[in-house]
Order: C-alpha cells, then structure tokens, then sequence
C-alpha cells in the first residue's frame, strides 16, 4: 500500500518567551490513518495543532501541511482542512442547519448542494426534527458531533481536531468515534490530540507527548510492545515515570 | 462575492434574533432624545429667588412686581429675620436673596446714593451669573418704568438705549436644537464604536474566531461583515433619531438629506473602525469596554457637545484635530441648522475621511488571523 | 475564613493583572476632571465681535471701545452692510456683530431712545444668550454712567454678594458631580459585570459548590471594586482641592462616610443588576442606561433640575447621585454637618437596604 505523507514535521518548536510548548517535534502523518497526538494538559499538544491549522507561527521548523508549507502558504492550507476547537465553536444562536449553511458557505460550497447535504447528515444523525432548534439549546454530547459534522462537511483533505471529547460520557464518545472511523474510512486524515488514554487504541498511530516533547510515536501495538506493557496507561506511566526518573 | 454574502446573512440573522440587542438599537433613539433633550438646558427658568422688602414702598414694590412677572424667576416670600438669608441659601430654598434695604425710596427720590444686596448661591457658577445680570437688568427696568408713571427728580435729559437681539440660525435659542445633534452624535457613536467592538470580541471569547481564522476566508471579508450591518443600523439609527427630533422638537433641518448621510457615512466609517481597532488589541470584554468607554468619554466631552469648541483653550483644540466626533458634531450641527452643503463642510469631511481610512487601515492590518 | 482570603486574593490578581484596564479605571477620573475644569468651559472666551456702525458717532466709538476693552470681548472687525455681517457669520468669522442705528447719537436723548441691535450666532444658543447678556450689560452701564454725570435719576448699585463660590469657579460644581458619576459607574458597573462574568462562562456554579456561601463569593468579588472607588473618591477631592481649588469647608470624615455610603448603595444596585442579568453585554447596557445617564443628568451635576420639565423632575427624586450631590455640596462648599444632611443620607440608606434586599430576593428564587 502506497503511503503518502500529508504532514511532514521537522524540528518544530514554538516558544512563548522563555518558556517552550514545544520542543524540536519531528513526526509524518499518512493520508488517511487517524493519527493521535495523546498526552497530559499543558504537554504542549493544542500548540502544535495550532501551527499545523495555521492559527499561530512556529518559532522554527519545517512543516507542510497537505503539500504546502505553514509559513507561506496558509490560506492555501486552511482551503483543504477542518477544524474542531476544544470549545466546539458552533454559534450558539444559530440553530444546526443555520450554522451547517454558515460554515459550508465560507468553504465555497453551492447552496443547493448544502441543502441536499445538509438534510442527508441530520437524517444520517437522526436529528431531522432538531434542525432548526438553537445550538445553545442542544445538550452537549450533540453539540459536539455536530461541530465534527460541520468540520467534515466541505470534505476536506484532512481534519485537526483538539480534544474533540472532553466533558462527554463513554457512550457519545464511542459514537464520536464511530464517526471519525467513518470519516477516515471516506478518505479523510484525521489529526486528532486527546487526554483519554482508551481512545489511543482507536488511532492508526500515536505520538505521546510529554513536557514539550515526542516521547515515542508508533502503532498503539507497537508502543505496548516497546515498552513491554498490555495497554496505553502502562505505556504512558512508564514514559513518564522514565522522566521523573 | 457569494461568501461576503454568506456573512453578511449570518450576522444580521445574529443581530436581529438577539434579543437584548433589539431594543437597544431601536427604543436608544427614542428614550436619548426624549429624555435627553428635555433635561438639558442651561437656560434660567423658574429660578426660586426671595426678596426681603424693608422699605415697602412704591418703589419697592415696582421692584417686586417685575420679578414676579419675569419667567426666569419664581417668588418665594421673603422673611425679615438675620438667619433667613444663610438658611434659605444653605438649605437651598432659594438661589438668591434680594434684599430692599429700608430707605429706599427716599434716598432715591432725593439723589442720595441707593443700594441693593443680591446674595446668590454661587456653587453653579453660570447660573449665579445669569441671575445677577437678569437681576440687574430687572431692576433697571422697574425704576424706569416707575420713573415713567411717578415723578423722579429729571433735571438733566435721559440717554436711554434700546437694545434688541436677534438670533441667527436659532431664532427662539431654542437649546433642544443644539442638543439634539449632540445627542445623535452620541448614538452614531455608541452603534458605531460600542456594538461593533462588543460583537466582534464576543466571537473572541466565545472561541468562534478560530472556526474562522481557521477557514479560507480572508479577513477583508471576514471585517466586511462585521462593517457593513452596524454601518447601515447606524445610519438608519440617525435617521431615526432626527425624524422623532423633527416631529416631536421641531428639529430644524436646513441642509441636504445626502449631505447629511454622506458625512455620517463617513463618520461611521471611523467609528466603526475604532471599534475594530481596539478589538484587536484586547481579550475580554472588559478590557474592550473600558478602553472605549475611555477614549468615548474623551472625544465626545471634547467635541463641543455642551459647550462649543471654540470657548476651549487652544491646547485643546488643537487635540480636536484628530478628534472624529468633533468634525461630525460640527457637521451635523452646521448641515441642520445652517443648511450648509458639501463645499461648506468640505474641511470636516476631508478630516474625517483621512482620519477613518487611517484607523480603518490600521484596523484592519492589525487584525491577524494567525497569532 | 482563610478561604475566603484565598478567594479574595484571586479576585485582586484577576484586577490588578490586567494593567490596562486598571489603568484606565484609575484614569478616568482624573481625565474627566481635568476635562472639565481645563476644557468644558460655559464661560465666555475671545469672543469676536463685528461692528455695524451706521452713525458713526463719538457715542458709538465709545460702547465701541468699551466692549473691546473688555477681557472676554474683541472686536475684530468693521462692516459696511448686512451682507458683509451675514457672511462673516457664515465663516463662523464672528459670534457677534453689533449694530448702531444711523441716528444713534441723536435719538439717545429722544423718547425711545437709540436703538442698539446684537446679532448673535445662535447655533449655539446657550453662548449666545450668555454673550448677548453681557454685551447688553455693558451697553447699560456705560449709558447708566453717562446719565450720572448729569444729575438725572440716580441709579442705584446693585451689589451681588457670591456666596460659597466668590470666583463663580465651575469646579465647585463638577468636582462633586464628577465624583458621583464615576463611583457610580465604576462601582455599579464593574461589579455587576465581574459578578455576571462568572455566570456566563459557568465557573459561578463550580464556586457555587465550593465550600464559599453566596455572601462570600459576592463579597469576594466586589470588594476589590470598593477599594477602587474609594482610591477613586479620594483623587477626586485631592485634584479638586489642589489643581482647582475646591475647598472642604466641613468635616472630612463625614465626607468619606458619605462617599462610603454612596459606594455600598452603587456596589447594592451592582449586585443587583448582575442577579438579573445573564450576559455581560446586558450588563453593561443597564448599568449605562439606568445608571449613567440618569446620573448625568437627572441628577443636577450638569443641568439644574429646576429648569427641567416635571415629570423629568419627579423622576430625578428616584436618581442616587441627587441625593449625593446634595451633600457632597452641602460638606464641602458650605460647611454643612449631619444636621443639615440626614434627610437625604437617609434616603441613600433607604436605596441601600432596598437594593440589598431586592438582591437576596433574587438571588434566593434564581439559584433555587
């Protein structure tokens, strides 16, 4: 199988005056897998998500995102990506088909297409009768995959999401996940940075991150064999158990 | 362009489905002007004034008659005691006592020299000022109407004058003309400046920013959007605002429709920009409002809405050169009530023009969709 | 009780860290009073007064002189036609052009008497009457002083005794005002928003479930803003007292107790804007609306109630700072004490207690 690199990192470092968020980050993501950035709060993994969306200059490094490069070509890189925030940032006034209409059309799509679209998602979530209500009257679960549907809608080449499942319960977050399967099984790369340990085992490959930096990046099996644990905590206590050290 | 249009429908659509919004933009007009323009007037009326009469005499009592007849005063009675003067001032009872001393008459009537104590609350300068002289010219009149009726020692001839005025531009000196203009400034302003900037931090803080800094759209048409809807609410504000002036205040309007909106066009334009400007600069609302509020109470109490710019110190009217709201409260005042076209204030809108294209640049150069 | 000095000590980082707004909350008072005491000025300036003289008498050359020699008049100009005045008023050349009749001099013995006529740039009408008086003022004393040199009626002196403010200083009436209006402000506001702020981004409920009570947390968080204010109050009186010049004629300390009672009832009617409020934006909105602008008007500060229509003047019996200012005037300028002020203290105590409660009330039905 042919493997296309979509994201390339080389030595990527951003600092905040003194203090480094991140540290010399190397990695490359395929198209097409679901690649995970997993790590504590405050590891540094929202910043790089940032750079790699064109939401914040990197101090130094080398990056392309979907071919093209994140220093001169940003807007060229935010016509082929999505992104969810970790606030969902979906206008709270606005009910779903208001909101879908809104950000599809800033992505150029026709207005007859997001109409046939629009109505095939919400029958597709089964929220058909909820498409006028108001997001600030959806509960949170709901909010939040929509917000991933809204990411997706104008397909693009890959998706950056930023702690898409926090504050949401085991069960939305199994069928968040569904839909990212989903996403991923249609052809888009899916770049996505959590603190929940289980969700590893649903990425194709994981970087885990600690303190600014890459402390090992590999297939959640082959991390577990590395370092010769059963599963993802284990992994990840041992790495940081390595640094304290 | 298709995506101008598609913020351009978000935005109104959010303008007009929030509700506490709604009122704001529509019953501002009509509450600033009522009460507004009622409430301001430095004019004397009905000023509670007493006068302890010590002489009750013919004169004396000419002398009171006309106060009571003058609408800038209101008669209070006068009591002959020592503490009534200090008390009636202290506890504000009245804003001057005038006081007959006994002998009046006869010293008049026999050319001695005749005096008479006004003591005035004096705490609010301008108007203790306006009493004296009222007061003075008041009884100049009485003696002179009384000397017309009784007889007063007239051995050498009279010169006397008649002095009338006539007001231009403001026949009746009608204040609520003058305010009104004021008063619409400020509420261009506040739609301008305030809303604009309280909108475009609120997707700041609420994290939406980023849905759009992410996305293709580029930040010329990401500002349009939050331009054009408060540049067209304002101007329908202000049209608003000058019907009601019209219908309920006689609000004369001498000059061009289009002049007027081509100025306010203008203005906006830089109040709007400023809006944007310190926007870019803040995080939260607070820091947005306080700097706006700020520079707002600045500009506006510096623009000649009370008083007219030219009564300031020099220093000052030379910071009015970069002030917008000064070249558009003189407009506006210029174009209603002078009926004065666009070459007449062609100055101001030169100024206004340079002024808002350079903060609307800056506005914009400053907005960074990567941080 | 170390809780809540940990819970007030966040409050005062949140404030104090950021610098510009408390900057500006420290500015904004003295800004405003210099403003007013250096540039708003309703007294009369370099007026620029034309003549019109058609009898070109020895009369008129002297109310000529007689104008210009005065500190706050100039005459800059002579014309020869309405025309000419009319386009000098269009120029904004002139606020004045006084006319002389052609028989002047002649008709000052007659009946009637010589007929003077001021034009006057009514745009802005407040400044033409105060010009037009004093103008008319002059004429009348220079034709009061040439009948004394006659024997003819004797014109009697008007003495104006200026009680409380000899030199007609503007200070004295916008130091107090200024005063009221900013503690208002910043109190009410600021508070009522902080308070609002934690609702809308929801960490109001995380604190709600903290061990604090509602009092604390409310008290936590109004209590930097009650320091501010009182700073605040105090570098009013002292710019007013040391660059203006207004005196503090009564005790002291009953003035800060005042200025202590008007901070609780502003913090009360914060309080109780942010119990009904949801968003920030709405907060800020009243507190402009319901408090400023009331206060800056309704409340004497600038325009006298007096002059106001009635029912204007029945509202301003429900507006704070009228009460406020009434005894700010009265300790200050007029050496007042308790005796003279215990009516409206006591309505500002009154408004206090009613906000208070009104605020418990809300906030017992609304947290429920």
């Amino acid at each position: 199988m042919e493997r296309e690199i979509i994201i390339k990192a080389e030595n990527m470092v951003k600092k905040f005056g003194n203090f480094v968020a991140n540290h010399c980050l190397n990695f490359e993501v395929y198209r097409g897998e679901i690649f995970g950035f997993l790590g504590a709060n405050g590891a540094g993994k929202t910043t790089a998500i940032k750079i790699l969306c064109g939401l914040s200059y990197p101090t130094s490094g080398t990056i392309s995102v979907a071919g093209f490069d994140v220093y001169r070509q940003r807007e060229q890189i935010k016509r082929n990506i999505g992104y969810m925030s970790q606030k969902f940032s979906l206008y709270e006034d606005l009910s779903i088909r208001e909101n879908i209409r809104f950000f599809a059309g800033i992505y150029g799509l026709k207005r007859d297409y997001i109409r046939k679209r629009t109505e095939e998602l919400l029958e597709e979530l089964q929220i058909t009768h909820l498409g006028n209500e108001l997001i600030a009257d959806l509960p949170l679960g709901w909010r939040q995959k929509l917000a991933f549907s809204v990411a997706v809608f104008h397909r693009p080449q890959i998706v950056f999401l930023d702690e898409p499942t926090s504050g949401v319960d085991p069960a939305t977050r199994r069928q968040f996940w569904d839909m990212i399967n989903r996403a991923a099984a249609g052809g888009i790369t899916v770049f996505v940075t959590t603190h929940y340990m289980d969700e590893a085992e649903y990425c194709d490959r994981l970087s885990i991150m600690v303190d600014g930096r890459i402390d090992a990046l590999d297939t959640p099996a082959g991390l577990k064999e590395q370092l010769g644990v059963d599963n993802i905590d284990d992994v990840f206590l041992k790495l940081v158990r390595n640094k304290t050290v | 362009m298709r995506i101008i249009i598609t913020i351009l429908q978000k935005e109104f659509r959010q303008i007009f489905r929030n509700r506490t919004m709604l009122p704001i933009i529509f019953i501002m007009p009509l509450i600033q002007t009522l009460v507004l323009v009622y409430a301001a007037t430095l004019e004397l009326k009905n000023a509670p004034i007493a006068i302890v009469d010590y002489d009750d005499t013919s004169i004396s009592h000419e002398i009171v008659s006309h106060f009571d007849a003058s609408p800038f005063f209101r008669l209070r009675a006068g009591a002959y005691s020592g503490q009534y003067v200090a008390d009636e001032l202290k506890y504000n009872r009245s804003k001057a006592v005038i006081i007959i001393p006994h002998g009046f008459q006869s010293r008049m009537q026999s050319g001695l020299p005749a005096s008479i104590q006004m003591n005035i609350n004096a705490i609010d300068g301008q108007t203790a000022g306006l009493i004296s002289i009222y007061s003075e010219q008041i009884i100049g009149r009485s003696l002179a109407a009384y000397s017309k009726i009784k007889d007063l020692p007239l051995s050498a001839p009279t010169a006397r004058v008649d002095v009338s005025a006539r007001y231009l531009y403001n026949e009746t000196l009608n204040f609520k003309h003058f305010m009104l203009p004021g008063i619409l400034t400020i509420l261009v302003t506040m739609i301008g400046c305030f809303l604009t900037a309280l909108n475009l931090i609120r997707e700041k803080e609420m994290g939406t920013i980023e849905q759009i800094n992410v996305s293709p759209v580029g930040k010329f048409q990401f500002l349009i959007g939050k331009i054009l809807p408060f540049w067209v609410i304002g101007l329908f504000d202000l049209a608003l605002g000058i019907g009601i002036g019209m219908w309920l205040f006689s609000l004369p309007f001498a000059g061009s429709v289009f002049t007027l909106f081509v100025l306010a066009s203008v203005y906006l334009f830089t109040a709007i920009g400023l809006g944007i400007l310190v926007t870019d600069f803040a995080r939260t609302t607070q820091q947005v409002m306080f700097t706006i509020f700020f520079f707002f109470l600045l500009f506006v109490l510096m623009s000649g809405i009370f008083t007219s710019a030219e009564s300031m110190p020099h220093w000052a009217q030379e910071v009015n050169r970069i002030n917008p709201v000064y070249y558009f409260m003189k407009g506006i005042r210029m174009i209603l009530l002078k009926g004065s076209g666009l070459g007449d204030i062609s100055n101001e809108l030169l100024s206004l023009g340079t002024l808002g294209t350079l903060v609307m640049a800056i506005a914009v150069w400053q907005y960074r969709k990567t941080s | 009780m170390t809780r809540f000095a940990g819970f007030l000590h966040k409050e005062f980082i949140h404030i104090f860290r950021d610098i510009r707004t408390m900057m500006i909350l420290f500015a904004i008072p003295v800004f405003q009073i210099l403003i007013f005491g250096y540039v708003i000025k309703n007294e009369i300036q370099d007026v620029k007064v034309g003549i019109l003289d058609f009898s070109r008498s020895n009369r008129s050359a002297e109310i000529t002189n007689r104008i210009n020699a005065s500190n706050d008049f100039e005459v800059v100009a002579r014309y020869y036609s309405y025309a000419e005045a009319e386009e000098a008023f269009r120029r904004s050349e002139v606020k004045e052009v006084i006319v002389f009749e052609a028989g002047f001099s002649k008709n000052l013995y007659t009946h009637n008497g010589g007929a003077v006529q001021l034009l006057l740039d009514a745009s802005d009408p407040n400044l033409a009457n105060l010009i037009g008086s004093y103008t008319t003022a002059t004429i009348m004393r220079y034709i009061s002083e040439l009948n004394h040199q006659g024997i003819s009626i004797p014109h009697p002196t008007v003495e104006p005794r200026m009680w409380y403010n000899e030199n007609l200083k503007s200070a004295y009436m916008f130091v107090p005002g200024t005063m009221a209006l900013i503690l208002m402000l910043i109190t009410a506001m600021m508070s009522s928003i902080s308070i609002v702020r934690e609702k809308e981004t929801g960490t109001m409920e995380v604190l709600l479930v903290s061990p604090l009570n509602r009092w604390q947390i409310v008290f936590g968080k109004v209590t930097p803003y009650i320091l501010i204010s009182v700073v605040n109050a105090c570098s009013v009186i002292a710019v007013g007292n040391l660059v203006f010049g207004v005196p503090i004629h009564g005790n002291i300390l009953l003035l800060f107790a005042e200025a202590l009672l008007f901070i609780l009832l502003a913090l009360s009617i914060g309080i109780f804007i942010s119990s009904v409020v949801k968003t920030q934006m709405m907060a800020m909105f009243i507190s402009m609306f319901v408090l400023m602008l009331p206060t800056l008007l309704l409340s004497g500060f600038i325009f006298p109630i007096e002059n106001m229509p009635k029912v204007l003047q029945w509202l301003s019996v429900i507006v704070p700072a009228k009460y406020f200012l009434e005894i700010i005037k009265m300790i200050m300028l007029k050496g007042g004490a308790m005796a003279e002020i215990w009516k409206p203290t006591l309505v500002l105590l009154a408004m206090t207690l009613f906000f208070l409660g009104m605020s418990i009330l809300k906030f017992k039905s609304r947290l429920e």
